[in-house]
């Protein structure tokens, strides 16, 4: 069993790939497996990430050497209070939207392609919690490469022809960002001879005022500003959340853009640290990009008449806020950022899950179709209000906890003027969400009918029970953000 | 300037390249010119990390007993890996592209975006 557990940080990343390569091979045999191999295999993964994290908890980092090279020479698979934190995230969303494929993809996907679409699933939650664990910059390209190709793959899987041309371009576009992302990593090589992240942090604050590095953090910031869609560099995203099968955009929404996040404040904090991004004046730069994501997201959100689209565009002004907290660099701003990681993908996910099951059961993609459908599927409506009160950041749901410390964040950075932007955000954001909510329980009801299984509820209400549950008990995920925000804030977090 | 041009030669063609790959990919409609001009800009960079790998001197990282210095090996073993992505992204975009001709009979991009604004919306294929 020893031999088991002291490998877990490498099982978290091989167990999703080795499933992927069996599940068209099982899929052979019967085409009930992969999906049963999906579930099996991510809540594995969910398992060990929790332990990974109550023992980071406990007893510190923990540093995994992969066969047993000794970093800074081999890749090391770091585990502190940030990945494990994000590396739960992910593990829990992907085995809650596995839990939640088999039911949609039925009419989004192909018959003869389902097998493939369950071992892409697997790829890019492999790629995803790669780069979340990993402590190699270069391993860090590799992993983002390896879940940016299969959400490439994922996307266009859906039977949309317009899903192609957006799969396409996000495919220009991540390949431009994760091409200026191995740009960064060889100008630092360049200068420091390492890429191991720890052996970089302890190297790089001799050469500080160096241009190379200078350009290094500026490959690295746009190079993952893309990836994580921060506006303006977001015109990929709307298109690829409308396009993509249900189950693929409630992953992608809820992790795809978080990881990226995090792989933004790594790099940033952890790698270089807070007093050279000081020194650059990183901060000022994102928080007016942050601030125009914020307003810019919600308004174009409310000018839209498809609910996907709407979600997506919902999603750019939620990125702002994580990215926000990462711009007022101060320990409160960030646990409101940390926070956020977890908030959205608890309510993004839920509403994408939400909105699949409504286009799956009904087949109405437009707001105005919605009318009235608060009586035929009560609970999926409840979902969907409890994770629309929660985008608002209504106080008792997690919404409001990550606004709230961004807020107090801003007042303690002393960049009041950060707040209204939040309120204001908060107001255009009920106009979106409101009009909805009422008229699925206000209007008249359309005639629709509906049709399918209720299966998919279970997941989707699970995700949306927690947007309460963590915004009640909001002190058990916020301490872990906490801490993990004060270790990237006091020198470096590896 | 001579000097700054020879000394620095294969960083200014590495930025060169970069750039006409950078432009063919944002400025090109067709889908396919835009993949060459994503594969000229991934080329740059591998030239880039070759670059760095080379020691003033050396020979290629084969154990040879002539040999005093040896070029890095490390960065060729990243680009090597890079070349791996390169290839696939590639392989997965013509993929694509197939499938978008199929889908809307042409790869021209200006094309596309008349199709979809004046077209059905409708499952392809």
């Amino acid at each position: 069993m020893s031999i088991i557990t002291s490998n877990f940080p490498v099982l978290l990343v091989i167990t999703p790939l080795i499933v992927a390569v069996c599940i068209p091979l099982l899929g052979r045999i019967n085409k009930r497996i992969p999906p049963v191999a999906a579930v099996v295999s991510t809540a594995f993964t969910l398992m060990v990430s929790i332990i990974l994290l109550s023992t980071a908890l406990d007893s510190g980092p923990i540093s995994y050497w992969l066969g047993n090279w000794a970093p800074p020479w081999g890749i090391e698979y770091v585990v502190d209070t940030l990945s494990g934190f994000v590396l739960v995230v992910v593990a829990f969303m992907a085995l809650m939207v596995a839990l939640y494929t088999p039911g949609t993809i039925r009419d989004e996907v192909p018959n003869d392609k389902e097998t493939t679409f369950y071992s892409l699933y697997m790829l890019l939650v492999a790629g995803l919690l790669g780069i979340v664990i990993t402590g190699d910059v270069f391993n860090m390209y590799v992993f983002i490469e390896i879940s940016s190709l299969a959400g490439y793959a994922l996307i266009a899987s859906g039977k949309k022809r317009e899903a192609l041309t957006a799969s396409f371009n996000y495919l220009i576009l991540g390949t431009v960002g994760a091409t200026f992302f191995i740009i960064g990593v060889g100008l630092l090589y360049m200068v420091t001879g390492t890429l191991n992240m720890a052996d970089l942090a302890s190297r790089l604050p001799e050469i500080y005022d160096s241009k190379v590095v200078l350009t290094a953090f500026a490959f690295f910031s746009v190079g993952l500003s893309l990836k994580l869609a921060l506006f303006p560099l977001h015109i990929w995203l709307p298109k690829v959340y409308t396009n993509a099968p249900s189950a693929v955009s409630s992953l992608m929404a809820a992790t795809g853009t978080k990881v990226a996040a995090y792989a933004l404040i790594r790099i940033t904090l952890s790698v270089f640290d807070v007093e050279f991004s000081r020194s650059v004046d990183f901060g000022s730069i994102l928080l007016v990009l942050s601030c125009a994501a914020i307003i810019a997201g919600s308004v174009l959100a409310i000018s839209q008449t498809n609910i996907k689209m709407m979600l997506a565009y919902s999603s750019v002004g939620q990125v702002g806020y994580i990215v926000l907290g990462l711009a007022l660099l101060n320990e409160t701003a960030l646990t409101g950022s940390l926070i956020h990681i977890l908030n959205h993908a608890l309510m993004k996910g839920a509403l994408f899950m939400v909105v699949g099951i409504i286009v799956f059961r009904t087949g109405v993609e437009e707001i105005s179709g919605l009318r009235g459908l608060g009586r035929c599927m009560p609970f999926t409506m409840a979902a969907f209000t409890i994770a629309s009160l929660s985008m608002i950041g209504v106080p008792l749901t997690v919404g409001f906890i990550s606004k709230w410390y961004l807020a107090v964040g801003a007042v303690e950075a002393g960049m009041w003027y950060v707040v209204p932007v939040i309120l204001v955000s908060s107001v255009l954001t009920a106009v979106y969400f409101w009009r909805i909510v009422e008229g699925i329980y206000f209007g008249k009801a359309a005639n629709v009918t509906l049709k399918g299984p209720t299966g998919l509820l279970v997941p989707t209400m699970i995700v949306a029970a927690l947007c309460v549950v963590f915004g009640v008990a909001a002190s058990v995920p916020v301490s872990v953000a906490r801490l993990a925000a004060s270790a990237l804030l006091g020198g470096g977090g590896m | 300037m001579v000097e700054l041009i020879l000394g620095k030669f294969n960083y200014l063609i590495a930025i060169a390249l970069a750039m006409i790959g950078f432009y063919a990919m944002i400025a090109k409609s067709n889908l396919i010119k835009k993949i060459i001009g994503m594969n000229i800009f991934q080329t740059a960079v591998f030239l880039f990390y070759i670059s760095i790998g080379k020691v003033h001197g050396g020979t290629a990282p084969i154990v040879w007993d002539k040999a005093v210095l040896y070029d890095n090996p490390l960065p060729h073993v990243l680009i090597l890996t890079a070349i791996v992505v390169s290839v696939s992204t590639t392989a997965v975009a013509f993929a694509l592209i197939i499938r978008i001709q199929k889908a809307f009979g042409t790869i021209e991009e200006d094309k596309i975006i008349e199709i979809k604004r004046n077209g059905y919306k409708g499952d392809m294929e």
